[in-house]
């Protein structure tokens, strides 16, 4: 029973924090029409900033919670203004080669600049150790991922149903001529929303280094989970980013405890049943 | 006139190709072989991408699993070489049909998202399952003895693996061109172009994306086959991702459009991998802003850019 909760609550971390990430992935794609292959190194330069800015920096955590993001967020807007502009209108592929492109420049990046090495930051203060709180023994950090990513969850629906901005931004994902026609400055709203995805993305990844082995094949991992998620769940479905998330958590943490010779290619399976059964994912829309 | 005029320079190429050894220096009969082998696998790349429309960032499974099947029945049943490259082609095309059956699924964006997924998932069995694979050291020590079908090559001599290679390439090339010029081929053309088009004309459109694939699978497998026994190892690199990543980036440099683009491209890219490694490790960052680059700006390609400033100035 013991083992069977932990796995639960292993399996709702793991899933929350992938529907943070996940979750940017979708927005981006909903807004621009376009799947990030670089999201992915994205998280892990939020990772690695954070080891910078704590490990070796010396700052606290705190700090590096806000500051990461914040500068990933603003590569991202100057990688949107300099390099994606010059593919909207074409033919998707084209966005697909570069996005592509972006995942080999920040991959190597990172490489060049941190090493190929296992890098650690440790959690801050008060967030150490384990808590029994539940009746057995649970990092407390998990249940400040869990926070985090439920914060982030509750922040975006707010923000899509009840602000302006919000709003702007799902008239622009709906019909993009439509909302350049009424007034809305489109352009304008694919930088934010670009930049708004590589933040949760970043925020992820910061959230993510005190608990997870910094290196530079975090990011493949990660995007390849964000896929899986993705087609799982169904483009362009908040919920289904949410189910997918979930259900490739509970995959790794369930899967990892009770059939460890299976848990490489447990997520493919799910993931083909989901193609074969529902292929236009547990909640998504058919795209054609 | 046209067309005898190219089959001419082909056919000096070719023989320029094949005499290679008797007047260039060992070095450049490595770097060709790797040219031709690359180009292969490119060419087969674009077979689903240039002439079906479909981006791929998992290709490097086919190659992988030809290089691994070529591997494995060298060193465990020392069969003859010929007999090696068909069951890598066979391997080859059964993992395509196993993976295309679920990519060809949805439209390009799933497309892509998935072919890169897959290809991670055929990484990383090849990587754990070390009982088979030898885990990240590969599948190495094995010998290459005859070729088969009667014919005596004395393949360890890098010379006469060469000139193998080099045949094989062109044989399978010429029968990847005759599928693109076939009606088959015309097809997966008018596929690329409006594939809700031919569906309304009745034709099964995930049936021949499928075919298209398997098609593609089979010739990498080939090239992956020729390529372990060329490097002496087949190891986990052969399968990652960045693997997945030369044909792409070929194709690009060369030209989707044309038929030789991918085998120009890999010549291009191979060269520069030559050089750009002399100076630096960080190979793959010169290539993302290539292929940068090359998408926003030149994304004819090479060939296909000069080809057009060609026949615009006649």
């Amino acid at each position: 029973m013991e083992s069977f909760l932990a796995a639960l609550l292993n399996g709702l971390e793991i899933g929350l924090l992938l529907f943070v990430i996940a979750v940017g992935l979708n927005i981006i794609f909903g807004v621009l029409g376009v799947i990030n292959f670089a999201h992915g190194g994205l998280y892990m330069l939020g990772a690695y900033l954070t080891y910078t800015l704590v490990s070796r920096g010396g700052l606290p955590f705190w700090p590096a919670l806000l500051l990461a993001p914040l500068a990933v967020a603003i590569l991202a807007i100057v990688l949107e203004r300099l390099v994606l502009r010059h593919v909207y209108g074409r033919h998707v592929t084209d966005s697909l080669l570069l996005t592509f492109a972006l995942l080999l420049i920040i991959d190597d990046a990172v490489r060049m600049i941190w090493g190929s090495g296992i890098q650690v930051v440790t959690p801050p203060p008060g967030l150490r150790g384990a808590t029994s709180a539940l009746g057995f023994s649970y990092p407390v950090y998990s249940f400040f991922v869990m926070g985090v990513a439920i914060a982030v969850m509750a922040a975006l629906w707010l923000f899509f149903t009840r602000t302006r901005a919000g709003r702007v931004i799902r008239a622009a994902a709906i019909d993009r001529d439509m909302a350049q026609t009424i007034g809305i400055n489109v352009p304008l709203v694919i930088t934010g929303v670009f930049a708004l995805g590589a933040w949760m993305a970043a925020l992820a990844g910061v959230v993510a280094a005190p608990m997870r082995a910094i290196n530079p094949g975090m990011g493949d991992r990660i995007i390849i989970d964000s896929f899986i998620v993705v087609v799982i769940g169904g483009l362009g479905s908040f919920p289904g980013t949410l189910a997918g998330a979930l259900v490739l958590g509970m995959i790794y943490a369930f899967g990892g405890r009770f059939l460890p010779e299976l848990n490489l290619v447990l997520p493919y399976i799910g993931m083909a049943l989901v193609l074969l059964l529902r292929p236009q994912g547990l909640m998504g829309r058919r795209t054609g | 006139m046209r067309n005898a005029i190219i089959a001419l320079i082909l056919l000096a190429l070719f023989a320029a190709l094949f005499w290679l050894p008797s007047y260039a220096p060992y070095f450049y009969i490595f770097v060709a072989t790797e040219i031709l082998l690359m180009g292969l696998f490119a060419a087969s790349f674009n077979l689903i991408f240039g002439y079906t429309g479909m981006l791929s960032f998992g290709h490097a499974a086919f190659f992988g699993i030809g290089g691994y099947t070529a591997a494995l029945l060298l060193l465990h049943f020392q069969l003859p070489l010929f007999w090696v490259l068909l069951l890598s082609m066979l391997a080859g095309m059964l993992l395509a049909a196993v993976i295309g059956f679920f990519c060809v699924r949805l439209d390009e964006v799933y497309f892509a998202m998935l072919t890169l997924a897959f290809g991670m998932m055929t990484y990383a069995v090849v990587h754990q399952w070390r009982s088979l694979t030898n885990g990240s050291d590969g599948v190495a020590g094995f010998a290459l003895r005859e070729f088969g079908l009667g014919l005596d090559l004395q393949l360890a001599d890098p010379a006469v693996y060469y000139q193998m290679v080099l045949v094989i390439v062109v044989l399978a090339s010429l029968a990847l061109y005759l599928i693109t010029r076939s009606p088959f081929g015309l097809l997966l053309r008018a596929i690329s172009e409006n594939a809700e088009r031919v569906a309304f004309c009745g034709i099964n459109v995930r049936r021949y994306r499928l075919l298209s694939f398997i098609i593609a699978g089979t010739f990498a497998g080939l090239a992956g086959g020729l390529f372990a026994p060329f490097n002496r190892v087949a190891n986990p690199d052969m399968v990652h991702w960045t693997e997945s990543a030369q044909p792409v980036l070929m194709t690009i440099l060369g030209g989707a459009g044309y038929f030789l683009g991918p085998y120009f491209g890999a010549a291009v890219f191979v060269l520069l991998e030559t050089w750009i490694t002399t100076y630096t490790e960080q190979w793959m960052l010169f290539l993302g802003v290539i292929l940068a680059i090359m998408v926003i700006f030149f994304r004819r390609g090479i060939l296909g850019t000069i080809l057009d400033w060609l026949l615009r100035r006649q």
